[in-house]
Parts: structure tokens; sequence; C-alpha cells
């Protein structure tokens, strides 16, 4: 009796659900591949609490919009002093975080010192080195004074790591996330799905939707199968080899965007045979960038001859560097030694376009002789083999940090480059702040590195979302990582 | 047991058979695949079959004939390797239990009860993690999980012929407990054993292909069926053809063994039962 | 009674050995679980400070020690990826993995036990020849593979039922339960396929043993004979075939819960090695071998209840 009522009520559910989704709705359910282990933005690096958190639930200073530029946040309008060194910041009035509390000048000043504190787990403090003191002018302003110029500053202030969170929350943000944002966290079904609110009292713009949910699916098949249902209203990034299924389906839209991400055949130039030139200009001729961008990213990849994102505007295409050529490539190991080629190890992370691109790069090398072993780790691993230990010959890997060329200039850099050209051109570049002068100097860089072969280019990762084809708002590009709600909403 | 026996047993006659040519094919891929599966060519991606790919080619535009060749290889030896560690670490171990009895018996139980209490998968994890994923790391998991099973069955048939009359003869002959073990009740629970071994190798199939499926087994360039349906799982919709290609060997090489431990096991048990009767 | 005893000490050995082997594994692991938090640009003092955090400078033997002791006082810890209590964390998982297994072993039994005994009344007729087929197939079919066949069918082409994720309980029972209807029938298809054969082989085997004849000599149908003592007889063979695979339910659900995002105890664990969330990954597991290895034991109890003679033999 009991099953039947509540079957009846089941199928009056349906109908009532069905009925629903021809009104307008308010409500989105997205579908996101990793689910994070914490929501802190500031305490962890996993880009998967950004997808969730970023520019909804929290909010920082600035923020970055979907072209990549800096627009205000937290902090209306800000003045720079001439020598770059102090930011006066004045704050937006009426803010609330979400537990009711208010935000001033002090959550700001809090926020920083937190960030900078000896016992500080922040994934990116030193990005904020540069902060000398925060003073509190007034609630409603705060002055940061630096210990020398920093001309990605206003961009990192808009970067999760570091959104403004408030003393009396802050040791919670993990599980109970409490920002200024237009969205408010309301439950973590965790292995399931995260659910937001809108945070009635915001104190910006409303946003359309009222409620949105995350859905934490890893699996490719599964997550097409949760779009086709209707479990799901659309995905910020879709393995691209499934897309198929979607264009041309009126009832989805696909969505090419671009991503900081430059994907690079890292090499370890500390290491023989790798610290010969000829040995990596050989590699980069062997490099067929069209087949490991069909092969990899089903042709949605951007071709790169540097470590640059061609959609800035300092970019410069260096793709014909080294053309792919299998013969100049043997003559060059043969010059350097290795006429009957050499073995090494190509260590890979747990992600398809590094496993895919490497399957395809060993098959290529082995014409010029270099045998490669395929090694597939684990980002634990990974991170401890490669990055921290420099313990690898090659890996594949995307660079996901916006205008992170300055790696270069670093020679404890986990792929051991070291040219002190770079690294004063790095320097300069740094402390220029006249737009014309630095996209000069950044592109001499990208002209060295992309010359030294200091690494294999591949392709600028895209971002392939899917969605339903009524939602509009949705960020098409990934200048910064998050899934932005603000703007998202339905339209018949 | 002779050929002619094998003739009245059809259903046993197939799976063999059938088994043996599955068998065949994937050695047949140590000598010579129609095309080498590290020969990897983008411009040659999702070919339909035709006469130069007999089952058309995969993403990375390798041939679909020969990786279901190598792949069955790998299948067969996983399944095969993790039935040789059960079997060679679990048989003397239920038979010493039941040989020996008394705290022997309950030491060796017990640690036939931890082995079986770790979740093979979470033991492929972790041993995954610790040597690297790979063929090996499936074959020490699923055969971690084979020692238990092939202890409890040795032991179960070496205690069930301990109180028929001809192991009390030999005991009266004044042979060792190792001696018996060894000559009298190892001959005798063989086909228990085989048996067991053909279920445990077709179960071993299956976990390798779920273990390579969750990326713990088989890692390229080599592959496993259970790869193959990892590589195409995602593709299931537009290229139907990846899936249920590996699916359907994987379904049919079970099946295969399974009929033949079937077969097995009526062929050969008539004769322990009429001993047991005896 | 001494055999309960030695039982019983047994299951506490077993898990003794568990806990310190699942240690010591844990223990070898590569990579460092301060590093995975905070990424590749991590500061050097950021680590340092999440390390402390993390307890990882305490030597081993004193860590295993604290687990065990907390453990014993059901404290398992705190994890320090997810920020939360372990115990609360396991406790959800099971909220899922549970329903699923019991479940999966109902329809398994629903399905392949009158199946067997259908098989067995019929043995050697066409319908028993077309069961055993049907049961070879369904042994034989990955149950992941299936997983995605069912969700085509049921979920993306009838839209009978969610393709996966899990509505958790309190908000929704009637759609928790919908979510797991899928999961279970992957799960359950080869098992109700090999409890039918069990059944079948043990209903064979009793039916031509003695005591089924002298039924059958007083007057009983074979029907009657086999339902009256045959089932009841043949109950031994698939009592040990159940507690396996609830044992293999419990742990090995893992593969299907990635098909239908369920968040079950298996997913945890695998998402929780990866992480390097080592005071989850312990407590986790061992709720497992807990969970297993107090199944064997109700198994060889409830042997013993019903075949005396093997406590005997056994003790």
């Amino acid at each position: 009796m009991r099953a039947t009522k509540s079957l009846a009520l089941a199928m009056a559910g349906l109908l009532l659900a069905t009925g629903l989704a021809c009104a307008q709705s308010t409500e989105i359910r997205i579908g996101v591949a990793l689910e994070p282990p914490a929501l802190d933005p500031t305490a962890g690096a996993a880009e998967a609490i950004d997808v969730v958190v970023y520019q909804n639930i929290f909010e920082g200073l600035t923020r970055i919009d979907q072209t990549g530029a800096v627009q205000p946040g937290l902090a209306t309008a800000w003045t720079i002093t001439e020598d770059g060194l102090s930011y006066r910041f004045t704050l937006a009035q009426g803010v609330t975080f979400h537990d009711g509390t208010s935000f001033d000048a002090e959550d700001v000043k809090f926020t920083f010192e937190r960030l900078l504190a000896d016992d500080s787990v922040n994934a990116q403090k030193a990005l904020y080195q540069s902060i000398a003191a925060v003073t509190v002018i007034d609630p409603q302003t705060v002055e940061i004074t630096l210990s020398r110029p920093d001309g990605l500053f206003l961009f990192n202030l808009g970067r999760g790591d570091a959104v403004i969170v408030a003393p009396e929350s802050a040791d919670n943000n993990a599980n109970e996330p409490i920002g200024t944002g237009p969205f408010a966290f309301v439950q973590w079904d965790r292995g399931s799905r995260v659910i937001l609110e809108q945070y009635g009292p915001y104190w910006g713009e409303k946003p359309a939707l009222t409620k949105a949910s995350y859905v934490f699916i890893s699996d490719t098949a599964t997550m097409t199968n949760a779009l086709l249902a209707g479990d799901i209203d659309g995905t910020n990034n879709f393995a691209p080899e499934a897309l198929a299924v979607f264009e041309g389906n009126p009832q989805f839209k696909v969505l090419v965007g671009s991503t900081e991400g430059e994907t690079i055949l890292a090499t370890n130039n500390a290491r023989a045979p790798f610290d010969t030139l000829a040995v990596r200009q050989a590699m980069a001729h062997a490099i067929n960038r069209h087949d490991i961008i069909e092969g990899a990213t089903y042709g949605y990849g951007v071709p790169i001859g540097s470590h640059f994102a061609p959609h800035h505007p300092y970019y410069v295409d260096l793709t014909e560097t080294y053309p792919f050529d299998l013969d100049a490539a043997k003559t060059l190991l043969a010059g350097a030694g290795y006429p009957e080629g050499f073995s090494a190890t190509l260590k890979l992370p747990p992600v398809a376009y590094a496993r895919l691109s490497g399957q395809i790069i060993a098959s290529e090398f082995a014409k010029i002789g270099v045998r490669l072993e395929l090694i597939n780790m684990e980002w634990a691993q990974w991170l401890e083999d490669v990055f921290a230990n420099k313990d690898f010959d090659l890996t594949i890997i995307s660079h996901v940090e916006p205008f992170d060329i300055g790696i270069y200039a670093n020679p404890d850099y986990y792929f051991g480059y070291d040219n002190p050209e770079v690294q004063a051109l790095n320097e300069t570049l740094n402390a220029t702040t006249d737009e014309a002068q630095r996209k000069v100097l950044a592109q001499q860089i990208q002209i060295i590195i992309a010359k030294d072969a200091v690494n294999g280019y591949l392709f600028e990762l895209a971002q392939t979302g899917v969605w339903n084809a009524k939602l509009e708002g949705m960020w098409q590009n990934a200048p910064i990582e998050g899934v932005v709600l603000h703007d998202i909403h339905w339209v018949e | 047991m002779n050929w002619r026996r094998l003739l009245d047993h059809p259903s046993l006659a197939l799976g063999l058979a059938a088994t043996l040519a599955f068998a065949l094919l994937g050695l047949a891929s140590l000598i010579w695949t129609p095309y080498p599966i590290a020969d990897i060519a983008i411009s040659r991606r999702f070919l339909v079959p035709d006469a130069s790919h007999l089952l058309g080619t995969d993403h990375l535009g390798r041939d679909m004939l020969s990786l279901i060749m190598a792949g069955t290889l790998t299948s067969f030896t996983v399944g095969a390797a993790a039935v040789a560690i059960g079997v060679g670490i679990g048989v003397p171990m239920g038979l010493v239990a039941a040989m020996w009895g008394g705290p022997v018996d309950w030491v060796a139980m017990r640690i036939s009860d931890l082995a079986f209490a770790f979740p093979s998968v979470i033991i492929a994890i972790l041993i995954a993690t610790l040597i690297g994923p790979g063929a090996t790391n499936a074959i020490i998991a699923i055969g971690i999980f084979n020692i238990p099973v092939f202890a409890r069955v040795a032991r179960g048939g070496a205690l069930a012929l301990s109180s028929l009359d001809f192991i009390g003869a030999a005991r009266l002959a004044g042979l060792g407990k190792a001696a018996i073990a060894w000559r009298h009740i190892l001959p005798n629970i063989m086909s228990l054993i085989i048996v067991q071994g053909t279920i445990q190798l077709s179960l071993g199939i299956l976990a390798e292909a779920g273990l390579s499926y969750i990326g713990l087994g088989t890692q390229p360039p080599a592959t496993s069926l259970g790869l193959m349906l990892r590589d195409a799982q995602s593709l299931f919709l537009i290229h139907p053809s990846l899936s249920l290609l590996p699916g359907l060997a994987i379904v049919l090489i079970v099946v295969a063994l399974n009929i033949a431990g079937d077969g097995l096991r009526d062929a050969l048990d008539p004769r322990l039962r009429r001993q047991e009767l005896a | 009674m001494l055999y309960l005893l030695r039982r019983l000490a047994g299951f506490a050995l077993t898990l003794l050995i568990a806990a310190l082997v699942i240690f010591v594994l844990l223990d070898l692991l590569p990579g460092d679980p301060a590093r995975f938090i905070l990424g590749i640009n991590a500061s050097a003092d950021a680590l340092a400070a999440l390390r402390l955090q993390m307890g990882l400078d305490i030597p081993a033997p004193a860590r295993f020690g604290n687990w065990v002791w907390s453990m014993l006082q059901g404290d398992f810890g705190v994890s320090h990826t997810q920020r939360a209590p372990v115990a609360k964390l396991i406790a959800e998982r099971m909220a899922v993995t549970l329903p699923l297994s019991v479940f999966a072993m109902a329809i398994s039994m629903a399905v392949g036990l009158p199946l067997g005994i259908l098989a067995a009344r019929h043995r050697g007729k066409p319908l028993d020849t077309a069961l055993m087929v049907m049961a070879q197939g369904g042994v034989a079919v990955p149950n992941f593979w299936f997983g995605m066949l069912l969700t085509l069918l049921f979920a993306v082409t009838l839209r009978w039922l969610p393709p996966g994720g899990f509505t958790p309980w309190y908000e929704d029972g009637w759609l928790a339960l919908r979510g797991l209807v899928l999961p279970s029938l992957a799960l359950a298809l080869p098992q109700a396929a090999i409890l039918a054969r069990v059944m079948r082989t043990a209903l064979v085997d009793v039916a031509g043993q003695d005591f089924i004849r002298t039924a059958r000599a007083k007057g009983m149908t074979y029907g009657e004979a086999i339902w009256r003592h045959g089932v009841r007889n043949a109950l031994l063979p698939v009592l040990t075939i159940l507690g396996l695979q609830f044992a293999y339910l419990i742990a090995g659900t893992i593969i299907v819960e990635n098909v239908f995002y369920l968040p079950g105890l298996g997913r945890l664990i695998f998402t929780a090695i990866s992480e390097r969330d080592l005071v989850l990954v312990r407590s986790a597991t061992m709720v497992l071998v807990l969970a297993v290895s107090a199944t064997m034991l109700v198994v060889d109890l409830t042997y013993a209840l019903v075949d005396p003679r093997l406590r005997e033999r056994r003790a």
C-alpha cells in the first residue's frame, strides 16, 4: 500500500518536474569532473575548489573577467602611487558575509596577514611575498604597500587564493565556506554534489540563478549519459573525444574557448642527453604537432611554438621554429653523437591529454631512434618525482598559470633551464610597467626559449564546454580557474 | 582422462576448443599480428572494417584485430599467473591445514582469512601506487585473492578424503603426513583444483578487465581487453564497435572457460564420487 | 564454546595484522600528502607548516600505536585533505554502499535461487539447458560494461531511471532508492548467475543421495522431496557463496560506483589513496576489512550451527 502510494507520488512528481522544465527555470546543475577535497580556496591548489567557489561563494578585492582582464571586485576603485609600491583600495559598501557579519577593511587586513603568516598553508603564498604591509585607513579604505613593484599584483589579487575571508569563519571554510559572493553554500553531499543558493543580501547586481548544484562525475561516458538524460544541464569542460555526440544536437551547445594551459613535453635540461641543444632541437623536429593535437585533443588544441598563450596580445607565433622534419632530427642527433638514438623515460600524470600525447610522441620518437618508456603515475607521485625531486627525463604537463613565462628564469625549476639572458630579461620585465616595453621583453623571452627548445611545445589546451542550448552567460574561455555562475541564465 | 571420454562430453569439447582457439589467437600475437600494436597513425584512426583492417582501427589508428590478439594474450597471462599464485600457495596451505589440523589448521585458516579480508581492489590500488600500475600489479592483486580460494578448496577436499579407507590404510602402512598428502590426497583432489582453476581463470580475466578499466591494470603501449574497454568507453556512442569487440571477446572467453570448467567437473566428478561412496 | 572462542581470537588477530599491513603499506607509498594538497607553486614554508599540522613529523611506530589505540576507542581521526572527521565521512558513504550491497544481494537471491531450483527440477531438459546457458552469459559479462548498457537503455533512451548520482536518503528516500536500482542490477546479474548455478549443482548433488531416495520411497513426489529435504541440505554451499558474495559486494563496488557516480565507500578510498589522505584510507580500509571478516565469522558460525559435524572436525 505504502509502495503504491509513494509510486503514485513519484509519478506525480515526475509530471510536475516535466511541467516545471517548460517554465523559466532559475536552477542549474553543472557536471564537473573532479570533486574538490575541501572548499577553502586559500588552503589548497586543487582547481576543483575554484571551480565551485571562485566568484560564486568568495570574492577578492579584484576579479578577473572572462577575457582575463582585471575588474573591480570588493574594491570598487583604487589608486596606485607613481613608484608602483602603494595601492589604496576603496571598498564596496553594504557588503556582508553569508553568516551575516559585515565586511570592512579589517577583513582585508586579516585575509592577507593570514595568507602571509608563518603557519599559512596557502598554495600560492609566494605570489604575495611582495606585500610589505596592509594598513586600514578607515573601514572603507585599505592601503597595501609592496616591497618591490609587481606588474601582476592586481591580477593576483583577483585569484581564488586571495579571496577575502572573515576571522569569524575562516577556519571552517574547508567544510562550510563563508564568503561575500552572490551565492551561499548550502550543503555538500560528499562524493556527489555541492549545492549553492543565491545569497539574498548580496551587495552587487543579483544573478539570474537562484540555485546551483555542482555534480561530480569523473567518468566521461557517465558524464555523456548524464547530459543526454538531462540529469545535468551542462559541464564547463568536457572530454574532447566525445564532443561529437553533442555537436549537431540542437538540444545542446558546444562552447570551445581558450585556457591558459600550455601543454609541453617538459624536458630535464640538467640531465644528459637533454643538456645538449642539438638533442632538444632534434626532438623538437620530431614532434608532429598536427597528429598530437588531433590524437590527444581531437583537433581542439591550438599549436604553440613557445611557452605563451596564443590569445595573449604579447604572443608571437613560433610554431615554425623547428618544423616537423624527421630527417633534420636524425641529422641533428647524429651530429650530437647519437646516430643510433637513445633510450629515455617519459613520466605521465593521470590526465587524458598527457597519456594520449605520450603514446603518440613515443611512437613518433621511435622513428628517429629515441626509445621512450612510458611510465604512468598519479599526481602525488608525479609531484614528488618530477616536480620536487626533478627525477625524470621527459614528462608531459599543461602549465595552467596565466602569464607564467617567468618560470624559465628560475634555474631551480624542475626542467632545469639556466640561461642568464632570460633571467635578466625577466627581471626587467617584472619591473617594467609600460605596456609596449613589456610586450617587447615578453616576446624576446618567447623567442629565446623557443630557439633553445627548452621543452617540446605542443599545444594550448582548449576549454570545451557542453551546455543545454537554452543556457546563456557561461564563460567560453577560462582565463582563470572557475565556473562563474553570475551571468548564467535560462532563455526560451 | 582419455580422448574418447572427451567425446562423451560435447560441452567440454566445445568449451575446451573455444578456450584453446582464443589462447592460440593470443599466443599468435607473440609471433605475428597484422600490424604492430605500438604503431600509432592518427590519420588512420576510426577506420571501419575493410580488407586491410578486418576489425577496423581504434582512436590512435591501431589495428583492432592486432589489439584484440595482444589483449587476449595479456588477459590470459594475467589470469593464469594469478591462478598459479593461488594454486602454488593456497593448495599447500590447505593441505597442511587439513593434514596437521589443530593449531596449524587454525593458523593457516587465519592467514587465508586475512588474505581474503583485504578487498582485492584496494590491494590492487595500493600495489599500483607502490610499484606503478601494470599487468604485474594486476597479477599480484588477483593472485592474493586466489590464495584463500584454493586453500579452502584443498582443505575441504582433503578433509573429505581423510576419513576414507584408503587414506586410513596409507596411514596404517606408516606413511608420513606429507607423503599421504602428496601421494594420495593431491592426486584425488586434482580434479577439484582443475575445476576451481578454470573458474578462477575466468574470474581473473574479468578482474583484469575491471582493474584495467579503472586504470590500475595493463598500461600502454601494452594492451589488454580491459584496457581496450577503458579507452573505448567514452566513445561508445560514436564508435560502439570499439567497446563491443573487446567486451564480446571477454564474454566469449569467459563463457568458453566456464563451459570447459563445467564439462571438466562433469567428466571428473563421477570418479571422485565413486571413491567417496566406496 | 571453545570453537567460538578460538574463532573470535582468530578474528581479533586477523584485524590486528590487517591493521599493521595497511599501515606499513600506506607509509611506503611514494608521494608527499602536503605537496599534493598545495600543488606545484607551494612555497617551502607553507609545505612545512602543513606537514606539521598533519603530524607527519611523528615517527611511524608512534603513529601506528596512536592510530590503533584511538580506533579501539572509536576515534577514527580527522582527514587532512577533506578536513572532516573520518567516522563521519565513512558513515556517509556506508549509507550508500550498505543498501547497494543489500539490494544487489536481494535481487541476486530473488532471481538466482528460484532459477537454480527450477533448473534442477528440470535437470537435463531444454529449460535447464536454456537457464544454464543464460547463467553462463550472466557470469561472463563484466558488470561495469553491463552497467553502461543498462544506463543507455533505461536512463538515456527510456528515461525511466537516473543515469547515476545519488540523492541523500534524508532528502528524498524515493529518489535515493531510484538511484540505486540500476547499479544494484548491474552488480546483481553476475551474482544471480553464480547463485543459480550453485543452487542447481547443490540440488542435483543432494538429489542423488539416500535421504531423498528414502523420502521418495515414502511416497513424496520428486518436487516435494527436493523442496522439503533438498533445498535445506543444499543451503550449506549456497550459504558459503552468499557470504563470499556479500564480502565481495561490500568492497568490490568501486568500479560500479564509478560508472554510476555513486558516493560509496569504495570510491572514497580510491580517491583518498590518490590524494594521499593516509588517515582516511587507513581507517576506511580497516572498516572494510572488519566488515568482510565479520561476514566470514558469521558464515563460519552459521556453518557450525547448521552442521555440527564441521564443528567437531574443526575444533
